[in-house]
């Protein structure tokens, strides 16, 4: 595939209005990190916005940082590292479950709303989000939103870029509103919980005013023995109270271990975030979504089936990676038949590009709603040429 | 104000319409008789009034919708109503529109504290979402002035914010799901319990756009378990740059208080003779920064705050040891805006502009009040930037308000040049319509309108707000 040269906003434009005006299909990428995800995109030509690359505005004192979408995300992380604050979504890096290289970028964060598990305590990729800027499916810049985190100014078009899929626009500047980075991490860990235990324990402690900042189990097939993470983050005192708090309020559920040591929490929940489980294990992957009770039931009906060979939960049991063969369907209608009586939605993240191209990677959506989305792609990318089949086919 | 000329076939056709709704609703689901539509002909945003052609009631989904398709049929608008307190006039009627109000939506459909979330009707007032979970150790967080009054429904149709959203966010952070009623009158669900969307995310753009997308009637919103307690320190100081410079060190050392509140000396003084909060009278600038947690936590977090003030040589530092005085702290706060009625009539303006950028505006601001020979008073959300400007006139006063409206717009006019926005909670409705173009270029706002167009092709729904009448005018035929 030949990329398109790509050194700034103007050049970006330049190639959409281009493309446009041909018909030619544009695969977009960031720093190509996730390629294989979703269904395989029908294009010739790669647009990139790795060139896009910079901070344009760090405000410590305003929690305010405008990025260049082609920025590599360490570049950021770095940056707000030295100021002691974070991006408090925590994005997925791909590369280890998709097995590919390069630098990920926080346009390709925002493009699939990456939000990982702190997302239950502060929000989602999109929560953090204040403002855009974007190259249409005709190339015309179009920003919305700004650089204060309280704008109710016009229609959110920024929530709506987050998880596009670059389907709408190329997303050419970011704005976020960033959190201090916590001074103290401590995690607690429950073993031998079963899954039904388990998201009970994280349900209450969430229940609690402990401030939960992530809550996570790993039933027995992913590390020899199921445990149960409950995270907490903060000051250094405010984190120590509520260590205490918390493990007795969770007594019923056993004897807490509690790990301080700030590069094992770090790796612990790194591997949550990154589906690190799956990483090395061949299957297909999905990431379901559901209400956090209804985690452990779906789980359990997909194992008894022999769908899900194995499954772990983030999001206190609403998030639920799952692995099943990737071959036929990948299990996509087991997957889905689980999920609709319960409400949520699974997506296909890792599998073989047939599996990819014959099934829907998305949750099909009713009727009415699949008529707007398809009403927005034609508005935002009237010529079809932005990622076509990345979402829908 | 400009508003768009009624369609006189419409009014022409009233009898009928009216008639056709009395099927739908029954006749206590419509109001028609012009003493009592006269009740809907404003909401907070007072200086403006326009009796609707009728208001409806419906009392479920399925009514909404049938109003709806009936309406979208006919090309009847629709303006929809919370409980009426927006101050942007986001739900003005037009003497050719239905107004349909969500009141009697106002049930509490589920609570599941397992997963945190509460599933309500519209029609609830925000105060009473937290109401039905509080004695379980719960609340809802976004919590606009206006909380006791306004309804969900319009919360999420201005994506309402509140003091203590440094923290906790505004409406669109802790809106997990709502059910829409479409234009074309479909009922769809859009997101649950579960904690992010399948693809668009359509939630987000429907939460903040001030009604124009569709009636949401229903809506999954996230519950947090309540904090151990609170606590406020107030701090004054002898200019505002100083009291911004305070707020800023604030936020970079790593804690988040719940809130930080600003007022100047004209609301001081104003609140001071209005609820007797025993502010001090001899500053500048007051802020009210306050934290949560246990006891131990608020110790940690203030010890923190009040070296940072410190080392700002504050005039006053005072620091709350006990329930009563940390309702007196708030009280002056909370009593503002009727304080400062008590000087005259009010506009109440909302623009953000960033944190850096504040003692600028308020210096600027300063100056605009001095041109225009208006009184301005400064109390707002301090913390993110969200300025609430109050400028004094006298409605008596021919041409009073207008030229209160044209200090206005300056104000708002400065929040964008430094690089903020025209609305940071009130919403844009009629009243900042028209400076619109200030802070999006044609392309942005060309692309906001074509959300509407999918959504709602017909433009019926909440006709003449948002979008200058000009730049909407191809659209709205």
């Amino acid at each position: 595939m030949t990329e398109l040269p790509a050194r700034d906003e103007a050049d970006i434009a330049e190639a959409i209005a281009s493309a446009a005006a041909k018909g030619t299909p544009l695969e977009i990428s960031g720093g190509a990190t996730r390629l294989s995800l979703g269904r395989p995109v029908q294009a010739g030509q790669r647009l990139s916005t790795r060139a896009l690359s910079g901070i344009s505005l760090y405000e410590p004192g305003a929690l305010t940082l405008v990025v260049r979408a082609g920025t590599p995300m360490a570049e950021v992380d770095a940056a707000l590292a030295a100021e002691g604050q974070m991006l408090p979504f925590e994005p997925m890096d791909h590369r280890a479950l998709l097995v590919s290289t390069g630098q990920p970028t926080i346009g390709g964060a925002v493009a699939i709303a990456a939000s990982g598990p702190r997302r239950l305590q502060k929000g989602a990729c999109r929560d953090s989000m204040i403002g855009i800027r974007l190259i249409d499916g005709l190339g015309q810049v179009i920003s919305n939103g700004g650089r204060v985190m309280k704008n109710v100014t016009g229609y959110d078009l920024v929530k709506l870029m987050a998880g596009s899929w670059g389907t709408l626009g190329v997303l050419t500047e970011i704005s976020f509103k960033l959190l201090p980075a916590p001074q103290t991490t401590a995690v607690l860990l429950y073993d031998g919980l079963d899954d039904e235990t388990a998201v009970q324990a994280m349900s209450d402690a969430l229940g609690s005013s402990a401030d939960v900042a992530g809550a996570a189990h790993f039933p027995v097939e992913i590390d020899g023995d199921p445990v149960t993470m409950i995270r907490l983050e903060g000051l250094e005192g405010s984190v120590a109270h509520r260590t205490k708090a918390l493990v007795d309020h969770l007594g019923a559920y056993g004897q807490a271990r509690i790990v301080t040591d700030p590069e094992v929490a770090a790796a612990g929940w790194r591997a949550v975030r990154d589906a690190e489980p799956f990483a090395a294990r061949d299957g297909a992957v999905w990431r379901v979504s559901v209400k956090p009770t209804d985690g452990p039931g779906l789980v359990s009906a997909l194992k008894a089936s022999g769908i899900a060979k194995a499954a772990f939960f983030d999001w206190a049991g609403g998030l639920i990676w799952l692995l099943t063969d990737d071959a036929g369907d990948g299990g996509a209608a087991a997957v889905r038949a689980e999920v609709a009586p319960r409400g949520g939605h699974a997506t296909l993240v890792r599998a073989h590009a047939p599996v990819r191209n014959s099934v829907d990677v998305f949750q099909p959506e009713p009727a009415p709603l699949a008529r707007i989305s398809a009403g927005l792609r034609e508005k935002f990318d009237p010529k079809g040429i932005l990622n076509p089949g990345r979402m829908t086919a | 104000m400009e508003m768009p000329v009624p369609n006189a076939a419409i009014l022409d056709r009233r009898d009928r319409i009216v008639e056709r709704l009395i099927e739908i609703l029954g006749p206590d689901g419509v109001i028609s008789a012009p003493e009592e539509v006269k009740a809907y002909e404003c909401d907070a945003l007072t200086a403006y009034r326009c009796p609707p052609l009728a208001a409806v009631l419906p009392r479920s989904t399925e009514e909404v919708a049938e109003v709806v398709r009936y309406c979208n049929d006919e090309g009847v608008p629709i303006v929809p109503r919370g409980a009426g307190t927006s101050l942007a006039g986001g739900s003005l009627p037009t003497a050719d529109s239905i107004l349909l109000g969500v009141a009697r939506l106002n049930d509490v459909l589920e609570t599941d504290y397992p997963n945190r979330v509460i599933r309500v009707q519209t029609g609830m007032t925000n105060l009473s979402v937290t109401g039905a979970v509080a004695d379980d150790g719960f609340f809802y967080a976004p919590d606009p002035s206006s909380q006791l009054a306004c309804a969900i429904a319009g919360n999420i149709a201005m994506n309402s914010g509140g003091a203590h959203c440094l923290k906790y966010g505004v409406t669109t952070n802790n809106l997990l799901g709502v059910k829409l009623v479409t234009a074309q009158g479909e009922i769809v669900e859009i997101g649950g319990a579960h904690l992010d969307a399948p693809g668009y995310d359509l939630l987000g753009l429907i939460c903040g756009s001030e009604g124009q997308l569709g009636v949401v009637t229903e809506a999954t919103l996230r519950i947090l378990a309540t904090p151990e307690g609170a606590r406020p320190v107030l701090m004054g100081f002898d200019n505002s740059e100083t009291a911004g410079a305070c707020v800023s060190d604030i936020i970079k050392s790593g804690v988040i208080p719940v809130a930080i509140e600003f007022m100047d000396r004209h609301v001081i003084h104003a609140s001071e003779a209005h609820a007797g909060a025993g502010y001090p009278l001899d500053v500048e600038a007051l802020l009210i920064v306050e934290v949560e947690g246990s006891d131990a936590e608020i110790e940690e977090q203030l010890t923190t705050v009040k070296a940072i003030a410190q080392s700002h040589n504050p005039m006053v530092l005072r620091e709350s040891t006990s329930e009563a005085e940390s309702a007196a702290i708030w009280l002056g706060r909370k009593s503002a805006f009727g304080a400062m009625g008590q000087l005259g009539d009010y506009i109440c303006l909302d623009g953000t502009v960033p944190v850096s950028k504040l003692p600028e505006v308020l210096r600027r601001t300063g100056e605009l009040s001095q041109k225009y020979g208006l009184k301005v008073g400064n109390v707002f959300h301090a913390g993110d930037g969200n300025m609430h400007p109050l400028i004094i006139f006298d409605a008596n006063k021919p041409g009073d308000l207008e030229l209160a409206e044209e200090l206005g717009a300056d104000i708002l006019r400065l929040c964008v040049e430094v690089g903020g926005c025209l609305t940071g909670e009130h919403g844009v409705g009629v009243e900042k319509r028209d400076l619109m173009e200030h802070q999006y270029s044609a392309a942005d706002l060309e692309a906001q309108m074509d959300v509407k167009d999918v959504f709602d092709p017909g433009w019926i729904f909440n006709p003449a707000k948002v979008f200058p009448l000009g730049v909407s005018a191809a659209r709205r035929g």
